[in-house]
């Protein structure tokens, strides 16, 4: 067996991981490891800022759920790199961050871009490593994607001294390796998953809350069988966007702080909630006290943690829910019919709601508003188009009016709400997914944060349509101003700036900016068939707010559908 | 008492309650950290913790002890449990257990007298002087917790100086199997 150096022995064992693309940014600390890239087959896109690495590792892994990788030099490259990091692990996606750090000997001197970054991340990472010696690489690469990737994914973070990564020496390639006190594959309790069969055959009013662990593990045909075989309403919550086909005739959409107004109502009326891969969080249920009160709660998830964390629950079900689901819908008796007349009534319930609503919020009148154009966009993007979101109003707007055909094509910043997440990690989802248009939609101050990220959608030939709902104004503050500090405005107007236009232009993509319904549908098309970056521009009333709403402290029951 | 996955084991009890946690952990850089960084950011309130190696030369033990209730103690052990790092976790019944912790305690000792007293106090405490001058004196006592409680506060008329506590370390009791 030759020699080679830690940094060599770093990109053999990303390629073994099958990794496609490094997005990463090279500095002093990460040099030997750039050296090595040359001679790697592994891809690498340069970005123009670590954070937006961080964040396309991310989109790329939600749509291959397959790590991201992503690489940064020590000091303020790894410092970068943690916004990224902490979204990632706020929506349980998994990425592995290389990041270089100062020689071993220097570690401990406040030497020059020395960091402590294994420590600043440590609440947001599911582990860290650090090798002392570069025969370990290897191995921490295997264990690295085997903890990102298993149980409730997340990221891991390998912070490699830069002696080390030089260091030329006899490396191994471990082909097996385990982590001891590391169990994600937990067996799930047979009786547990009877308790939840038996609630839900009994219940008049089920419904499921579906979330992100249904997207996470894939478990989208099983949720399928299952609401139709016992005839039961799906809601999601923000994270499981998507879960569920949104034109299904069981489908409620997302319930929450800015959760369908249906939604909201039908699981306050509910009998029995049955949670998949979901944490009752406090954006999704409103009060932890008030949610699922006096009734059965059925909770399906990976991450024995969850359990009981917010909520009280009858029945739990710890294990990938993917295969729990399976085991549930062969429990269900091949006899087992529905009474009909009751789940008719449910559903009535359900149509009854959803007109109701559909009345009570009509869009106003205005040539272009942020529903109208979400629903232009809905019209013309195939059903398999890859849709994610920045930060605001913009988010919450395409929540409500933009409905997910394909499960599991839409995605977001829903744990940890990054502003500037949206569209590097469409670009990794394009990088993850190249057959289908990727559309980020944002809001003029969340593309500010990280704009910079077109030179890359146009020099590496992964174009995506930024589709702005511009209301030139950090929307989602200034409605909170208005609702709750008596319109005081305060630090919320982007006064016009910039032109996006010309942001597009000036870095080779290109930008449309809009002004009637009809030259936006001819944008999104134009955006669809072409393959260059794209700008849309679309403006919208600054003073517009997102109903319906639950304050925060209060209940879905208290949800306020209009102003 | 050991906790399982499925099933939380305490139902009865939801006032706060003092808890004896049994944790293996891995033995090398960075655990100790991790751990205790888990405690400040999920708000768990530890009392003591202590640490050392076990029998087996890559594996420490950390014994725990927190005062909370029932919920937050579940939560506590599942995401110790979580923690990578961390082998194992274990609820120690203090019927089913050995606790012991050791403290040194020094005093205010000017007047022979106070020092025959003291020294009485700590011979039917069982603790040892460890050092004796003019103006101080310092017992070195091993027991529960609550021994070493009732002992400061025996002699805390004479004035304590300072008191350093180890902490309390824990074994299963018997035959009861708590290592992997
Ligand atoms: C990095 C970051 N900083 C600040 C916030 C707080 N915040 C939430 S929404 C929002 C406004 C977003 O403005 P814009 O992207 O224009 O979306 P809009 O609400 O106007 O649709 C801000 C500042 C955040 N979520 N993320
Ligand atoms: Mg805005």
């Amino acid at each position: 067996m030759s020699e080679i150096s830690g940094a060599s022995a770093l990109l053999s064992a990303l390629e073994r991981e099958k990794v496609e693309y490094i997005f990463g940014l090279p500095g002093g600390a990460n040099l030997p490891i750039y050296d090595a890239l040359v001679d790697s087959k592994i891809r690498h896109i340069l970005v123009r800022h670590e954070q937006s690495a961080a964040h396309m590792a991310d989109g790329y892994a939600r749509i291959k759920r397959k790590a991201g990788v992503c690489f940064a030099t020590s000091g303020p490259g790894a410092t970068n790199l943690v916004t990224g990091i902490a979204t990632a692990y706020a929506d349980s996606a998994p990425i592995v961050a290389v990041t270089g750090q100062v020689a071993l000997p220097m570690i401990g001197k406040d030497a020059f871009q020395e960091i402590d970054i294994i420590g600043i991340t440590n609440p947001c990472t599911k582990y860290a490593f650090q090798p002392r010696h570069a025969s370990e690489i290897p191995e921490m690469v295997k264990k690295s994607f085997y903890i990102a990737e298993s149980g409730r994914p997340g990221p891991v973070l390998i912070d490699i001294p830069k002696d080390i990564q030089q260091q030329v020496t006899k490396i191994d390639f471990p082909e097996y390796i385990k982590v001891r006190g590391y169990n994600p594959a937990v067996d799930p309790d047979l009786s547990e998953i009877n308790k939840a069969c038996e609630m839900l055959l009994k219940a008049e009013k089920p419904v499921i809350m579906a979330g992100g662990g249904v997207i996470l593990s894939g478990a989208f045909s099983e949720l399928q069988a299952l609401a139709e075989l016992l005839t039961i309403p799906v809601v999601t919550t923000f994270k499981g966007k998507g879960a569920f086909p949104e034109n299904h005739h069981l489908a409620l959409g997302p319930i929450g702080m800015h959760g369908h107004a249906e939604a909201n109502r039908m699981i306050l009326e509910a009998d029995c909630i049955m949670a998949i891969g979901a944490r009752f969080s406090d954006r999704t249920v409103g009060r932890f006290d008030e949610f699922g009160k006096d009734i059965n709660v059925i909770h399906f998830d990976i991450d024995p943690a969850e359990i009981g964390k917010n909520k009280a629950v009858n029945a739990a079900v710890i294990g990938d829910v993917k295969s729990s689901l399976r085991t549930l819908i062969k429990m269900i008796p091949k006899t087992f019919k529905s009474d009909e007349e009751v789940s008719k009534q449910w559903l009535n319930r359900k149509k009854e709601l959803v007109s109701y609503y559909e009345d009570t919020l009509k869009d106003y009148s205005r040539e272009i508003t942020a529903k109208k154009a979400l629903k232009k966009l809905r019209e013309i993007l195939p059903a398999d188009g890859i849709v994610t979101t920045e930060v605001g109003q913009c988010q919450m707007w395409a929540s409500l009016h933009f409905d997910v055909i394909t499960p599991g094509t839409f995605f977001s910043s829903t744990g940890l709400g990054t502003m500037g997440f949206g569209f590097p990690a469409s670009i990794g989802a394009k990088a993850a997914r190249n057959n289908v248009p990727v559309v980020d939609i944002a809001g003029d101050g969340s593309f500010n944060m990280t704009e910079n990220s077109l030179a890359v959608s146009v020099l590496e030939d992964l174009p995506v349509i930024v589709f702005i709902l511009n209301n030139y104004m950090l929307g989602m503050v200034a409605q909170w101003q208005r609702t709750f500090y008596n319109r005081r405005y305060s630090g919320v107007h982007q006064k016009n700036t910039p032109d996006y236009c010309k942001i597009a232009e000036a870095y080779g993509a290109q930008g449309i900016r809009v002004q009637s319904m009809e030259e936006l549908e001819k944008a999104i098309k134009t955006a669809v068939n072409s393959n260059i970056a794209t700008v849309i521009d679309i403006p919208i009333d600054p003073n517009e707010d997102v109903y319906p709403f639950v304050a925060p402290g209060t209940g879905l029951k208290d949800m306020v559908v209009g102003a | 008492m050991i906790f399982m996955y499925n099933k939380p084991i305490f139902t009865n009890n939801s006032n706060t309650a003092l808890y004896i946690l049994s944790v293996i952990v891995e033995n090398k850089p960075g655990v100790l950290f991790r751990i205790t960084n888990l405690f400040r950011s999920r708000n768990f309130n530890i009392e003591s913790i202590t640490v050392g190696i076990t029998e087996k030369p890559d594996l420490s033990r950390m014994t725990i002890t927190t005062k909370s209730d029932v919920k937050t103690l579940e939560q506590l052990v599942k995401q110790l449990r979580k923690t990578i790092d961390v082998i194992q976790v274990n609820v120690l019944d203090k019927e089913n257990a050995v606790y012991r912790e050791l403290a040194l305690i020094k005093m205010n000792a000017r007047d022979p007298t106070t020092r025959i007293e003291i020294a009485n106090f700590a011979s039917i405490y069982r603790g040892n002087i460890m050092d004796i001058s003019n103006e101080t004196i310092t017992v070195e006592l091993i027991g529960t917790p609550d021994k070493i409680d009732a002992f400061k506060n025996l002699v805390s008329s004479y004035g304590i100086i300072q008191v350093a506590r180890t902490g309390v370390s824990a074994l299963a009791r018997g035959a009861i199997n708590d290592e992997l």
